[in-house]
């Protein structure tokens, strides 16, 4: 099993590989379709510079050569993770993105968790307690915040909670200059947190809803439920034990495709909170036209999408042992 | 369902039944004629300076002004026509691209099948939002990249959901009958596929506007708006600045982006029970 399970893992990520030379390819060729001269673009705010300066940068990308021979140095250089040089902030790209990496994933990790288990919660009480004044509570409440943009709820957040009432801070992910340290640091960022990751959750804690209460009204309907109802379980048995763990799956595979999405919104929401991760540096590219470490983060983005969606498969062979691992490939 | 009687009512009339539906459509109509009627209502355009910066709402204009003194209202139903617009176009494209793509896939089979799996593979994969900030920074922020970026990143789940559709259908015996009366595949696609697949593609290109307004208004919101016209994102970038003295900045076009998404998907819940009243639960 658990030889299969290793196998399995590799196959996945081996899998994933065409994907990423893909975003390598296109990166490539999204640089040069910029209007204008490609090493103008890659200089960035810098462009003002001599045309000494230029003629360094075209010579360093190699893009005096021919295309191909571009091509290949550009595929040696991202084969070691060489992502190419910020002009703006005078540093190698991928040390720039490692460096954020942490803040992303853990307003992620936290909006994740709080959606999923939100939307299982919610859907699950609005199917259990259907056409009742709190399913339509839920479900209206599922309908407004699905159509709700994440910058303006993000917004929204900062004039109620930090501006009226003082209750959180409103950006940043510490207290500058209150050098905390141990558990008072943790906690200080934690309080940082609460704000972004409830807004970049409340989106998909709607779509998690709709779909937990579909997936639970469809579940409770199959006869394995009249079987244990038949049995003499008690309703709190029947869902909890066999309900609820069969309607989950939906959620969960839905969760793992939502990833990418999430990665989208928290450029949004760590451009609205000052949240130091990977969307405010994307962010920042922008005014800085620094394009190359937009590239990078996009490259970057994209690779945590595959390597997150063989995680999630991963995951789903655990949490629904009926899926054969071999035959894996056609859900995926 | 009860709707097998003979005279069956018509769509609108189906989608006005509910009032989930209803109300979609009624929000949806006060958006489009806000939009349509923007140039009479306010003849000088969103960006005139019409009054004194940071006036609010119900004293000197009934929406407040910003902070060069622009009228908010004026910014919002110009708004309105951007918003629309591209939600409309960038859906069109896609609905083109994800129907012409998907079909074909689904139709032919084989190895242009498993060719076109793997290219919406990739764009189910990359990041979608930040796929088409990467576009709209590289090519330059007008309307037509916005667009066009919209439409790149996201035809990728219309077309497996078309050639999901059009595998279904094409494994009918009336498709097998037609293909032995010698009809062309060129006529089977369009005259006996399209139509048993078009209610699945205008469900799900209604939702598509909403998710491409909503797309649009977080580019603008992060600059990448087109700088000549006036968009509900940008609106809201622009307030942020203000956002300690003047709520009502930031506030309003964001209810406008919320009012106008939640009416689309309202109107495209409805449309796909009164087409598909079978997936009705």
């Amino acid at each position: 099993m658990w030889i299969a399970r290793g196998k399995y893992i590799l196959d996945r990520l081996i899998r994933g590989l065409p994907i990423v030379l893909a975003i390598v390819v296109v990166n490539f060729f999204l640089i040069r379709l910029a209007p204008g001269d490609a090493a103008q673009v890659l200089a960035g705010e810098a462009g003002a510079a001599s045309e000494q300066y230029m003629e360094q940068i075209r010579r360093q990308f190699g893009l005096d050569q021919p295309l191909y021979i571009q091509f290949f140095s550009y595929m040696k250089n991202i084969a070691v993770f060489d992502l190419g040089y910020s002009f703006r902030h005078n540093r190698a790209v991928s040390g720039l993105i490692f460096e954020r990496l942490g803040a992303t994933a853990l307003l992620m990790t936290a909006a994740m968790v709080i959606s999923v288990s939100l939307g299982i919660l919610l859907g699950a009480i609005a199917a259990i307690r259907d056409r009742t004044l709190i399913s339509h509570l839920i479900t209206i409440f599922a309908v407004v915040s699905y159509a709700t943009p994440l910058f303006w709820i993000g917004l929204m957040f900062i004039i109620v909670f930090s501006i009226h009432l003082g209750w959180f801070p409103t950006s940043g992910i510490i207290t500058v200059g209150a050098d905390y340290t141990g558990w008072r640091a943790a906690l200080d960022v934690l309080h940082h947190l609460v704000l972004p990751a409830l807004a970049l959750s409340c989106f998909y804690v709607a779509l998690y809803t709709r779909l937990m209460r579909a997936s639970m009204l469809e579940t409770l309907g199959q006869d394995f439920i009249k079987t244990a109802r038949a049995k003499g379980l008690g309703d709190r048995k029947i869902v909890v034990r066999h309900a609820l763990r069969n309607a989950i799956l939906p959620v969960l595979t839905m969760a793992g495709v939502q990833v990418s999405a999430m990665l989208g919104g928290s450029v949004i929401i760590e451009s609205v909170f000052g949240w130091p991760g990977l969307g405010l540096l994307a962010f920042e590219s922008l005014f800085a036209r620094d394009l190359n470490l937009l590239l990078g983060i996009f490259f970057l983005s994209s690779i945590l999408v595959v390597v997150t969606n063989a995680v999630v498969d991963v995951i789903y062979t655990i949490v629904d042992p009926r899926i054969e691992l071999k035959r894996k490939q056609a859900h995926g | 369902m009860a709707d097998a009687a003979p005279r069956r009512p018509s769509i609108i009339g189906r989608l006005l039944r509910s009032p989930s539906g209803a109300c979609g459509m009624l929000l949806l109509t006060g958006v489009v004629a806000l939009a349509v009627a923007a140039p009479w209502l306010y003849p000088d355009g969103p960006f005139e300076m019409v009054g004194a910066p940071f006036s609010p709402p119900l004293e000197e204009f009934p929406l407040g002004t910003d902070m060069l003194g622009r009228d908010i209202a004026a910014g919002i139903a110009y708004g309105a026509r951007i918003s629309l617009l591209v939600g409309a176009v960038a859906t069109l494209f896609i609905v083109v691209l994800g129907t012409v793509i998907g079909g074909t896939a689904g139709y032919y089979g084989g190895r242009i099948d498993s060719a076109v799996m793997r290219i919406t593979e990739f764009f189910q994969t990359i990041p979608t939002f930040i796929g088409a900030i990467v576009i709209v920074a590289i090519m330059g922020p007008t309307l037509p990249n916005v667009i066009g970026a919209i439409a790149i990143v996201s035809w990728a789940p219309l077309a497996r959901l078309v050639r999901a559709e059009v595998i279904a259908v094409k494994n009918r015996e009336f498709t097998a009958a037609c293909l032995a009366l010698g009809m062309s595949d060129l006529r089977i696609m369009l005259v006996q596929i399209l139509p048993n697949v078009l209610s699945t593609i205008v469900v799900a290109g209604s939702l598509m506007v909403a998710t491409a307004i909503l797309f649009e208004s977080g580019l603008s919101f992060l600059g990448l708006g087109d700088p000549n016209v006036m968009t509900w994102g940008f609106m809201i970038g622009a307030g942020r600045a203000a956002i300690r003295t003047a709520w009502w900045m930031v506030t309003l076009p964001g209810l406008a982006v919320l009012l106008t998404v939640l009416a689309i998907n309202l109107v495209g819940d409805a449309l796909n029970e009164a087409l598909n009243p079978r997936l009705k639960r």
